[in-house]
C-alpha cells in the first residue's frame, strides 16, 4: 500500500513537471511565431506531442494501479 | 479514493441531514487519479495549441505590402519624429531621423501589450510608457522591460527626396 502511494505521488509530480515543460514550450513557440519565425512551430508540436504521450502513459499507469487494488 | 456509500447518520445528528444526504466533503474530494486525469487533459490542450500554431504557420498567406511615400527627406529635423500609418490605416508607425542622412521606422505598437511607444531623443531609445519597455533605435531590439520581441521594422527606400515604405520585417499578419 505504501509503495503504491509513493508511486502515485511520484507519477503526479512527474506529470506536473512534464506539464510545466509543455507550458514553457507552447509560450516559446507562440512567441517565436508572433515574431515571424515559423521554423520552431513543427519541432515544438512534435515535442509537445511526445510530452502529451508521456503524460497519457502516466495517467494509464495511475488507472492501472487503481484497478489493481 | 471516492467512497460511494452513504455514511450512516451519526447519533445526535438532525433528521434533515439524514434525508438530505449531500456530503460536501465527499463532493469536493479530488482523488489523485482525477487530478492526473485533469493534468492529462490540460496537456492535451497544450498539444492542441502547438498543432494550431503549426497550421497557422503552414496556411499563412504570403505577406504583401504596398509601396507608400511616407515623408520627404528633410521634412523632419535630426532627432525628430513623424507618425504615419502603414501598411493599413489601423497600424500606427513612427519615423525617426537619427542623423543627417539616416531614417528608421518602426511599428508604434509595443510587442508586450500594444501600448504606443515613443522616441526619447535624450536616451536615443524607443520607450513604452506602460511598463517601461525600451527598444533600440538601431534595430528595434528589446533593451529592457517585459517585451520579449523586437519592434516590427518598416523597410524604407529612398527615391530622390521621397522616403518610401516598402514592407515590414518581424511581423506576422493575424
Amino acid at each position: 500500500m505504501r509503495r503504491r502511494t509513493t508511486a502515485l505521488d511520484g507519477v503526479t509530480a512527474l506529470v506536473i513537471l512534464l506539464l510545466m515543460v509543455q507550458v514553457w514550450l507552447l509560450s516559446a513557440t507562440l512567441d517565436a511565431f508572433l515574431a515571424g519565425h515559423t521554423d520552431a512551430a513543427l519541432p515544438g508540436a512534435v515535442f509537445s506531442g511526445m510530452l502529451f504521450a508521456a503524460t497519457a502513459g502516466l495517467y494509464w499507469f495511475v488507472r492501472h494501479i487503481d484497478r489493481s487494488r | 479514493m471516492v467512497d460511494n456509500k452513504t455514511p450512516a447518520p451519526r447519533e445526535g445528528e438532525s433528521l434533515w441531514r439524514e434525508e438530505f444526504s449531500v456530503f460536501q466533503e465527499r463532493e469536493r474530494f479530488v482523488s489523485r487519479r482525477q487530478l492526473v486525469k485533469f493534468l492529462t487533459l490540460t496537456s492535451l490542450g497544450m498539444f492542441a495549441g502547438n498543432v494550431w500554431i503549426v497550421f497557422k504557420a503552414w496556411f499563412r498567406k504570403p505577406e504583401s505590402y504596398p509601396r507608400e511615400a511616407i515623408a520627404r527627406a528633410g521634412e523632419i529635423p535630426v532627432g525628430g519624429v513623424k507618425l504615419f500609418r502603414y501598411p493599413n490605416p489601423k497600424e500606427q508607425c513612427l519615423l525617426v531621423r537619427t542623423s543627417e542622412d539616416e531614417y528608421v521606422a518602426y511599428s508604434q505598437k509595443c510587442t508586450h501589450l500594444s501600448c504606443a511607444v515613443y522616441y526619447s531623443r535624450e536616451e536615443n531609445e524607443l520607450i513604452c510608457p506602460c511598463h517601461n519597455g525600451r527598444f533600440s533605435i538601431r534595430d528595434g531590439a528589446v533593451i529592457q522591460g517585459p517585451p520579449t520581441r523586437a519592434l516590427p521594422h518598416v523597410v524604407l527606400e529612398r527615391q530622390g527626396q521621397e522616403l518610401i515604405a516598402i514592407g515590414m520585417s518581424g511581423k506576422l499578419e493575424s
